[in-house]
This record gives structure tokens, sequence and C-alpha cells, in this order.
């Protein structure tokens, strides 16, 4: 998480950083570096081991925020290069006149003077000169350069996959590209910056809570000037008192001022804030998620409502059969050998999943179809909707109900009224009935009927009662009839189902939940979730989906997976959690801070304020340093903290509350009297 | 053990009456209907009462209505000479006059003058006790404009002001004053308008005492959270404050409306248990508060002390240390002010308690109005701060706290503390202002320090000690209790407005519990962390250091 070969790199950045005109842009960091240059000033003026201690300790707390920040953006930096070297300048075969049929008419141009609307052709071995949508042609194109992923994938023109990216590379054939955006716009351009955190905004939440930091850094500036002049009068009420390192007749020493105003401003936060935005990102990042901006990632751990397709997220892609219901005067056993008999040569996923059904329920070994002499298979097409096999005399057919029970009545038999019931019953189940039939000289008989249903993912409805802890309401998105969804979002556990969804359901589905002030999150791939992915607050489109649903979403899911939301909020959440913490722990510190300087600044007028010092910390000029060399380290001891992010459970929110209040809340108070008093016994030893 | 069970026939009595005067208020503030009086009232001053106001016309109507107020005491004071029932008093000097018409418009009531020897009647009855009706009245409509504020959604409108300042008046303030100057009558309270009467003091001396109008004065003094004494010695004076059981009567009338807005804020929101919660909030401080002032008062170490038993300079034998203890503790946790005894003479650490009270911020439970505002201020920064830790975007009552509502919490928590530190600092650094301190050491500059924090914080008792009605501190006592009654009003305004203009976000198990022990805990905690780390050097240098010598 935190290498040490990682600090060294981002020093220089870290340095460079330093630079006020960047650093006002933190507010409690600017006090710090003002603070430390006055010290350096006073130590030069009035040189002393503790003025030129101090000093060091204050740049250092600043060098250490910079060093918070750099490293968390140096490893956007390292991805950014990456995806720079995808980006290098390749020419394109721009097409005259825009239009795709002129095959030898084009223009050899640099990628650079591409326009949106120009086309271009890619032919194998090419590079994609920009994003566009393929308007003619199929190819498979590799796209490891932007996701990571070495198997290539399919893109053709029309439907759902017809958008490229540049930079990838064409691997073969050849297609034409109606270029949709112009250079410097593309995605792996926004891709660079993203990761950079170059054009990184604050959000929201960030900008809030800098105002709050900022309230807090002025209070303490007020309340650190204002102590002088009463600190001045103490000191006179009291003249037998000699002048000490921390108060002479001018008051509080200079040194002691801005250290105690270092220390009592939230420095650790102030510090890590920025950081903690950057990592969050970067989270995203490491799950191949690019997130649009960082009010996306925040809106994420706000959703109140997750639409979720059903197929590829709550199920698996497709449906599986599950059950041999045979009818009378058929042994289960019997309908299981004909079934698989007559599923394989069907390869569609229905059609193995009969043979795997029948080798795991009942034990049927999977028989190669060249094992069975004389067997003549028929395939399954879509026009007769069966697949089966005649072997010995016996002619076994298996698919959609209607279909085969035609083929029965063809074949002379009649199917009974008992399947007609079986199929009905699975169908109201919100099953796929397949009808098993076979056909011999003493004529043609129903055997029974094959259960075919979804299968929802292993775990997934665990997963569904966190989201329900975590007060997230899960939505099932289907295309399938009232009945079989329902019977699907009972099984998987999501709190509602939307069937026979069209684009224009899911819009209105959505416009609804946020008229009562819920935040909506959604994926979607194909150019008709465009409106929906926009009106959704985080609408996650895949990376193989169309260029308009890519623009219509807030962020991008590379590995185009369905479940890949559910991390998205969860990253959301602990982006927004991590935050909180460490300003609780940054707030909650101040109180020993206090109990530490307090009496070793004012003991020596007032002896007895010495019993707030409570951690016996055995000198004045100790105590403060010890203070200052805590304040400055606990950046340090949290940085990893703030890249990783604290740890996430799902849990209800007064759940989570107990447990990150005791940890940040209480330890915030706990920890620095602990560490303020070992580094309190250390630096004699040290010096 | 007495002083336990004058407390806790407090408590009991506030739980009794909270309730329905809370569901009363949430009636008079929600209700559309107007009686005859009040139309007789809009239609004098030429207000629309049915015209809804947005953030920026309720706060313009408040400032208006101020503005006006201190003209009118003002030219009061002045002319009270050429009026009637003047009882040969001259005009107020200016200095005076200005601070005195300030004073009592912000609900403040400090007093750099001593009432029977300045004011005549009629300044005292129509100009003083209006001011004690309506400027609690204004902060009331002022916490229930931000109340509507978390209520509605979609809205730029936070009511009428005018509306609700009359409301408040006639239909709150004026009935329970009414009562309640009658029981103090019963119970020993002057009321009449006789002039000075010579009486003979226990030593055997002559002195003048004057008569009036008193109990009427005093109940709405405490009822209001106002604090302004008819005399100087205010509920110190046998004429104000004869008995332990009117001693009650007026903790209890102090006490009274804070108390109950929680619960007409929770009948707004439409949750009592979050109205229950801020009240939760309010009374353990406030507990914890008394326990400790009580303690810090009885256990009292000095040589006099021990010799006769207890801490009573500065106290009313008649009303004893732990009654007393429990008045000055409830005078500074409101911003009343009102005193029973000199928060001058008490411990060092008893006399820090009271100043800590209002260095809270005087919630709790604080003024008539400004306690439940400045207390629901404090609940947004802190759901800002901790609320962060469920992992979603802080919301309080379903209102998103974004950058413009933590702009404006922050803004208004930053002004008390502000006005008291530069304040503070400023007469420390000057050699004239320190010569008005009646002490040398710590103790002198907690007599600062406590002008300071009772005039930012609108509550205007005095620590005493401080000679006060001198030009320097008329003025810049006077400012202190503009800028930190009205700079907050016109945040909390802001707030409202902001919060309104939201659609409420639905509550699921996701959304940060405001109701429970924890975020009781959790408010609590906030605001001690954020008191201590503001105001410790201060404390440290003043009553700290004299209390652990």
């Amino acid at each position: 998480m935190l290498e040490p070969h990682r600090l060294l790199t981002s020093l220089p950045d870290a340095i460079r950083k330093l630079n006020p005109a960047t650093l006002w842009r933190n507010p409690v960091m600017f006090v710090v570096e003002i603070g430390a240059a006055f010290t350096t000033v006073l130590a030069i003026a009035d040189p002393s081991g503790f003025a030129w201690a101090i000093t060091g300790w204050l740049w250092l707390t600043v060098l250490f925020a910079n060093l918070a920040e750099a490293v968390a953006e140096g490893r956007g930096k390292a991805q950014a290069a990456t995806l720079r070297a995808a980006r290098r300048d390749t020419t394109a075969r721009r097409l005259r006149n825009g239009t795709p049929d002129g095959r030898a008419a084009w223009d050899v141009v640099g990628a650079a003077e591409l326009r949106q609307g120009d086309v271009v052709v890619v032919e194998a071995g090419e590079i994609i000169p920009g994003d566009g949508d393929v308007v003619e042609g199929i190819a498979s194109v590799d796209e490891s350069a932007i996701t990571g992923e070495s198997a290539p994938v399919i893109r053709e023109s029309g439907g759902d996959r017809c958008a490229v990216t540049g930079g990838t590379k064409v691997l073969s054939d050849r297609i034409v590209v109606r270029i949709t955006r112009r250079p410097g716009e593309s995605f792996i351009d926004r891709m660079i910056g993203l990761v950079e955190g170059a054009d990184r905004q604050k959000t929201p939440n960030e900008i809030a809570l800098n105002i709050l930091l900022a309230a807090l850094t002025i209070i303490f500036l007020v309340g650190v000037a204002t102590m002088q002049p009463l600190a001045i009068y103490s000191k006179a009420q009291n003249p037998g008192i000699p002048d000490t390192l921390t108060l002479d007749s001018d008051g509080v020493t200079g040194v002691v001022l801005a250290a105690l105003l270092v220390c009592l401003i939230p420095t650790t936060i102030g510090a890590l804030l920025s950081a903690i935005g950057v990592a969050g990102m970067d989270r995203l990042v490491q799950r191949n998620v690019l997130a649009m901006s960082g009010r996306a990632v925040e809106a994420a751990g706000d959703v109140h409502t997750l639409l979720l397709d059903k197929t590829g997220t709550i199920t698996l892609g497709n449906r599986q059969a599950s059950e041999f219901v045979p009818v009378d005067g058929v042994s289960e056993l019997e309908l299981a050998e004909a079934a698989q008999l007559a599923s394989l040569a069907d390869e569609t996923p229905e059609g193995r999943s009969v043979v795997v059904h029948a080798k795991r329920a009942y034990g049927l070994r999977e028989r190669r179809p060249g094992e069975l002499e004389h067997a003549e298979w028929a395939a399954f097409t879509a026009q007769t909707r069966m697949s089966g096999v005649d072997v010995n005399g016996r002619r076994i057919r298996k698919g959609a109900a209607a279909a085969v029970t035609e083929w029965i009545v063809v074949n002379g038999g009649r199917p009974g009224g008992d399947v007609a019931a079986i199929v009905d019953g699975v169908s109201a189940s919100g099953g796929t009935p397949l009808v098993v039939g076979e056909a011999t000289e003493d004529g043609a008989r129903a055997l029974g009927v094959i259960h075919l249903k979804d299968v929802v993912k292993e775990g997934i409805r665990e997963r569904f009662a966190e989201m329900r802890e975590m007060g997230i309401r899960t939505v099932m998105i289907t295309g399938d009839n009232p009945v079989t969804a329902r019977a699907i979002a009972r099984e998987a556990g999501v709190d509602d189902f939307l069937a026979e969804a069209t684009p224009e359901d899911k819009l209105a589905l959505i416009k609804q939940e946020q008229e009562g002030g819920r935040l909506v999150a959604m994926t979607g791939d194909g150019t008709n979730d465009a409106p929906a992915l926009a009106q959704a607050d985080v609408g996650v489109a895949m990376n193989t989906g169309t260029s308009a649903a890519k623009e219509a979403g807030n962020m991008i899911d590379l590995d185009s997976s369905p479940t890949k939301l559910i991390e998205i909020v969860e990253i959301g959440k602990q982006l927004l959690i991590t935050r909180g913490a460490l300003t609780t722990f940054s707030i909650a510190n101040d109180i020993a801070k206090y109990f530490a300087i307090i009496p070793a600044v004012f003991a020596a007028v007032y002896p007895g304020l010495d019993v707030l010092n409570i951690m016996r910390l055995h000198s004045p000029r100790s105590a403060i340093l010890s203070a200052v060399v805590f304040n400055a380290l606990v950046i340090v001891a949290l940085i990893p903290l703030a890249l990783r992010g604290v740890r996430y459970r799902p849990a209800s929110a007064s759940k989570l509350l107990s447990r990150n209040l005791s940890l940040y809340g209480l330890g915030g108070i706990v920890a620095p009297f602990v560490g303020i008093k070992i580094i309190d016994l250390l630096l004699p030893v040290m010096s | 053990m007495s002083g336990v069970v004058f407390i806790a026939s407090l408590v009991v009595s506030l739980a009794l009456v909270h309730r329905p005067l809370g569901d009363y208020m949430y009636r008079v503030y929600s209700g559309t209907r107007h009686s005859a009086v009040e139309r007789v009232v809009y239609r004098l001053i030429g207000v629309r009462p049915d015209a809804e106001q947005t953030w920026g016309g309720y706060a313009r109507a408040v400032l208006a209505f101020s503005a006006v107020s201190v003209l009118a005491l003002y030219g009061l004071q002045r002319l009270q000479d050429r009026l009637f029932l003047s009882l040969g008093m001259g005009p107020v000097p200016d200095h005076i006059a200005w601070n005195t018409a300030i004073s009592f418009v912000t609900n403040t009531n400090w007093q750099s003058y001593s009432g029977e020897s300045t004011m005549g009647h009629l300044t005292q009855m129509a100009g003083l006790a209006v001011q004690n009706f309506v400027s609690a009245a204004a902060g009331m409509s002022v916490a229930i404009a931000l109340v509507r504020g978390f209520a509605r959604g979609r809205t730029d409108l936070l009511g009428n002001f005018w509306v609700d300042l009359v409301r408040g008046t006639i239909r709150i303030l004026l009935p329970i004053a009414f009562v309640g100057a009658l029981t103090l009558v019963a119970g020993g309270v002057v009321q009449n308008f006789a002039g000075p009467q010579e009486l003979t003091t226990l030593t055997g001396g002559a002195q003048d005492v004057t008569g009036g109008p008193v109990a009427s004065q005093e109940i709405i003094k405490e009822l209001g959270t106002n604090g302004g004494g008819f005399y100087n010695a205010n509920a110190a004076h046998p004429f104000e404050n004869p008995t332990s059981w009117t001693n009650w009567i007026e903790i209890f009338a102090i006490l009274l409306i804070p108390f109950s807005l929680p619960r007409a804020f929770g009948r707004m929101v439409g949750q009592v248990r979050q109205g229950h919660a801020i009240t939760a909030i309010m009374a353990v401080m406030a507990l914890t508060s008394v326990t400790l002032t009580g303690v810090f008062e009885l256990s009292a170490g000095g040589t006099v002390p021990q010799a006769i038993g207890a801490a009573l300079e500065g106290k009313e034998v008649r009303l004893g240390v732990a009654d007393s203890a429990a008045f000055a503790a409830a005078t500074t946790l409101t911003s009343t002010g009102a005193v029973n005894s000199f928060h001058d003479s008490y411990t060092p650490l008893g006399g820090m308690m009271t100043m800590v009270d209002m260095m809270l911020g005087e919630v709790a439970p604080g003024g008539a109005g400004s306690g439940l505002y400045g207390m629901l201020v404090l609940a947004v920064i802190t759901v800002f701060v901790a609320g962060l830790m469920v992992g979603r975007t802080p919301e309080y009552l379903g209102k998103r706290i974004g950058p413009r509502e933590i702009k404006l919490a922050g803004a208004y928590f930053l002004v008390m503390p502000i006005l008291v530190l530069v304040g503070t600092a400023l007469a420390m650094a000057s050699p004239e202002q320190r010569a008005s301190m009646l002490n040398s050491g710590p103790h002198g500059l907690s007599e600062v320090l406590y002008g300071f924090v009772s005039t930012s914080n609108n509550n205007g008792s005095a620590f005493a000690g401080l000679t006060v009605n001198t030009p320097w501190y008329d003025v810049v006592f006077g400012l202190c209790m503009v800028i930190g009654r009205f700079l907050p009003i016109i945040l909390v305004l802001g707030l409202a407005g902001s919060l309104a203009t939201q659609s409420a976000v639905p509550e699921s198990a996701g959304t940060l519990p405001t109701h429970r022990p924890q975020f009781v805990g959790m408010v609590i905690g906030v605001t001690v962390i954020l008191v201590a780390l503001t105001f410790l050097p201060s404390l440290a240098l003043g009553p700290l250091a004299e209390g652990l010598s």
C-alpha cells in the first residue's frame, strides 16, 4: 500500500507543492506554512536549539501533507504513463467526402487532424485513430490498452457493440469508423486527465468540509492571537517569576505561539483531505471504473435505489435446467435419459444445462454424439425450436412446448392432458417448460417436461440483504413477464422489480424515485439506455456499450461487469467515511495537545495549572516539542489509511456510526495522550 | 438535601409542562386563523398577515423592527423627564441610554445603570417591559422560521415575521406572564406605583427603597429570558425575589419556554422524537452544569467559607447556597442574565461554570428561541462532522448539509467566540480598561472575560466587580450585543432559507439516526470539545488559574 520507494519518488513533487501560490488552496496547511516561515525568521534572529527544532518540525508537517497528496497522485501518474503510450501519434486514413463507400478514396492524415464526423478506415494491425462508431464491417479489437483485458472484443456496425476507442488496435478484418470526438477530448485523453487528477475538481462535500476546516482555523487563529494580551497581563501580575523559554514579559514567545496554533488547527485532516479524494478515485480506477467526476463517486455513497439488470447481475446469463417432471407412467430416470439424449446435439446454453443437470442429479454420464452408432442428430434451430436424436428406430425430441406437442401430434400421438398441466405449472412459477417427446413404431407420446429456470447467482441474496441493511433499495429490471419476474425477485431477495421493462419505463421509474428525493444508480450499455443513464444520479455505462451510453453515464466500467455497481456504492461510502473518520480524529486530537501545551506555557506563572499536565511531561520545552512532533508524525502514520480508506463493512448507519465513533472519536482522544507521552520519553534519549 | 429536592422538583415540573406548552406553541405558530385583536394590530402596522416572507424578507423585518425599537427606547430614556411617571429622574445619559436600548432590544438586558435610581416608571413599563416581551417573541420567531426551514420543502417562504411576533407575544408570553405575575404577587413580590419609601435596615440605618410594578416586570424578565431587573440588585432584592418559593417560580419561568420549544420543533417537523433528542441534549448539559456549580459552591475550601460553613459571600442567606447556585446556572444556561447572587463572589470554579454555561453558546436550553436555533446549528455541525462516518452526505431531518449550509452554520459558530476573544484581548491590552477591574490577578481577568461572554451571548448578567458604565465599555459592549444578536439571526434565517428550498431526502436504514442517545452524546461531545478548544486558554488564565492554585 505504501512502499518506501513511493515516498521517495513522490518527494520532489512534495517539495514542489511547498510553493505558497498553490498551497493557499489548502487553508489549513497554508497557515502551517506561514507559521513555519514565521518561526524560521525567529530562529534566525534568535537562534536556539528549541526554536530550530520547532521550525524543522513545522516544515516537516507541511512537507508530510504534500507528500500524502503526492503519493496519492503518484499512483495515477504511473497509470497515465501507460495510457499515454497508447495514445501515440497515429495516422488515419480519412475517406473523402465522409462517405464510407469510396474504398480507394482516402487521404492519410494525422490522428490529431481528425474532426467529428470524419470517416476513417482501419484494417487489421492498425491503431484506431480516434473515438467513434463502427459504421461498416466487423472486427476483433484489442482493447487491453485501456481495459487491461487481453482477450480481444468484437466490434461491429449497428447495434450496441459499435463503439470503438482511439488507441485500441484492430486485430482482424476491416472496419469503417465515424469519428465522434475531437482529438484531445477523446476517451483516453479524459482517462489520463482523470487518473492524473489534473482536472480534479473539489466535490461539494469536500468543499463543505474545507469550509468547516477554514472556520476552525479562523477560530484557533483568533484564539491564539488574542491569548497574547492575557498572557502579558498574567506575566505582569506575577513580577517575581523569571522569563522562561515559553513566556516572557512580551507574552508567549513567538515560536511557542506558532507551535500552539499548528497543533490546534485541524492539520491531520487538512493534510490528508486531498489525498483521500484522489485515492478514492484511484480505488475506482483499480477496479477498472472511470468516474467522470468526483461528484458521481460521492453520489454513489448517497444512493437510495439501485436499478439492476436481471441478466448477468442477479441471475447467471442463461436459464438452466433445474428439474425433470415426468408424466404418469414414466420414471424420472427415463425422462432424464431421454432429455439428455435429445440435448446432446443442442449446443445452446439451455441445451448444455440439460446435459449437466442429468449428470448432476441422476448420474447420467455425458455421451459423445459419436458413441451411439447409427444415431442421426437433429440440431437445435430457431426454425424447428427443438433438438433430438433418432437412434434404433426411436426418435426423441426436446424443445419448446408448442413445437414438441405439434411434433407428437404429427407423429400420430396425443400429448395428453397432464403434460399441458405440467407446462402451465412451470410457466406459472416463472420457469420455461421444455417438453420431451418420443416417437416409436407404436406411436408418439410425451415423456415429461424439463423445467428451465433462471439461476440466481450464488451469494447475491446475502448481498442484497446487506444492501437493505445499508438502507439501499434494490430494483430488478427485466424484460420478463411479471410472473417470471416476481418469482426471480422473490428468490434473489430484491426489494422490487420492473417487469417487461422498456427504456421509457426505466426512465419513468428513475424520475419517480428522484421525485421522492431518492438518488438512483443504474448500469446500462445500449443506446436506448442513454436517457436513463443521463437521468440517473449514478449512471454506469459498460465499456462494451455504445458511445451514446458512455456519453450519457457519469462512470464507465471497463470490465463491463453488471455487479460493479454494488462495489461502486461501497467505494463511495468508504470515501465519505474516511473523510469523516479523519476529521473526527483530527478534532479529538486537540484535547491532548491542550493538556500538553497550556501547562507548559503557563505553569510557570500559575503553578496550580501544573495539574493539567496529566501526562507528566518532563519539561515545558519537551512538552511543546512532543506535541508538534506528534502532530507531524500522525500525518505520516495516517497516509496509508487515507490512501486505502477505512475498513468498510456493509451495516446500518447506526452500527457504522457506533463503530467509527469509538474507533476514531475515542481513539482520537486517547491516541495523542499516548503518542505525546512516548515522544516525550524518547526525546532526551535521541538528543 | 433541600437543594436536591429543589432541583428535582424543577425537573419534574418542567417534564410535565413542556409537553402541553410545546404542543400549544406548535398550534400557535402553525394556525391559520387570526384573532380580532391580532387583526387590529396587523391593520395598524399595515401588514398582510397571510403574505409569507422569504428568508431575506423575514430578516429585514426582524432588523427593521429591532432598529425602530432601539430608537424608541433610546428616545423614551432621553425624554423621560418631560413625560409622566418619571419619579423626578432626569434624562438617562446618552451612552447609558444607547447601551440600555440595545441591551433590551437584543434580549440581553445588560444593565450598566441601577434601575431604581435611573429609570422612571414609564420607562420601566412602556420601554423596558415592552422590549422584554417583544425581544423574546422575536427570538422565538426566528427559531420557528428555522424549524420551518427543516419542516418545509421546495419553497422559499418561511412564514411572516409580524404574525409570528404578534402571536408569540399575545398568545404565549402575555397569558403566562399574567398568571405568573399574580403568583409572584401572592408570593410576596411588590406590585404598586409607590414612590420611594423609607425603611429601617438591620443595622438600624434608614434607606429609601422605591416601590413599583415589580412583579409584572419580574415575571416577563424571567419568562422571556431577558434578565433586566427592576432594581440594581436584580433577583437578589427582597422586593423582586423574597422567598425560596418565588425563587423556584422564577427559575421555572426562566426554563419554561426554552425547554418547551423543542417539543414544538418536534411537532412541526412531524417527528416528536427529534424534539425529544434536542430536549435530552439540553437537559443533560443543564443538569451537569447545575450539579457542578452546586458542588463547587458547596465544597468551597477558602478560610472564610470553612469558618462559617458555606460560601455565602455574595449570596442571600434566605435563598441559601444550593438554590442560589441553581439560579446562577439557570440564568447563564439561558440568555436570561438575572441574578439572585453575585457571580463575582462565587468560588473560582463555580464562577467558571457560569462562564462555561454561556460559552456553550447558551443552548442548554438557551434563550427564548435563541436556545433552540443555537442548538439546531450545533446539531447541523455535529451531523456534518460525525455524520460523514456513516458513508453518506450528511443530512439532518432529511436536509442535506452541503457547502452553503456549512458556510452559514460555521459562520454562526464563529461570531460569538470572535467577539468574546477579540473584545477581551482589546480590554486587557488597554491600561484604561484594565483600570475598570475591581480585582487584580486572574480574578480581574475573569471579570473582563465574563463581561464579554455575557454581552456577546446576549445574556446580560454581570460578574460584577467591573465598572462598566464608562463610555468605552458602554459602546463596546453595545456593539457586542448588537453583533452577537443580529449577525447570528441573519445567518440562521439564511440557513432556514437554504434548507426550505431543498426537498427532503427520505429516511432509510442508511440515514444517520438523530433521535437516539448516540446522537445526543455526539452533539454534547462536539459542543463541549469545540467550546473547550476555543476558550480553554482564556479560562486557564482566569478562573482555572485561580481555582487550581
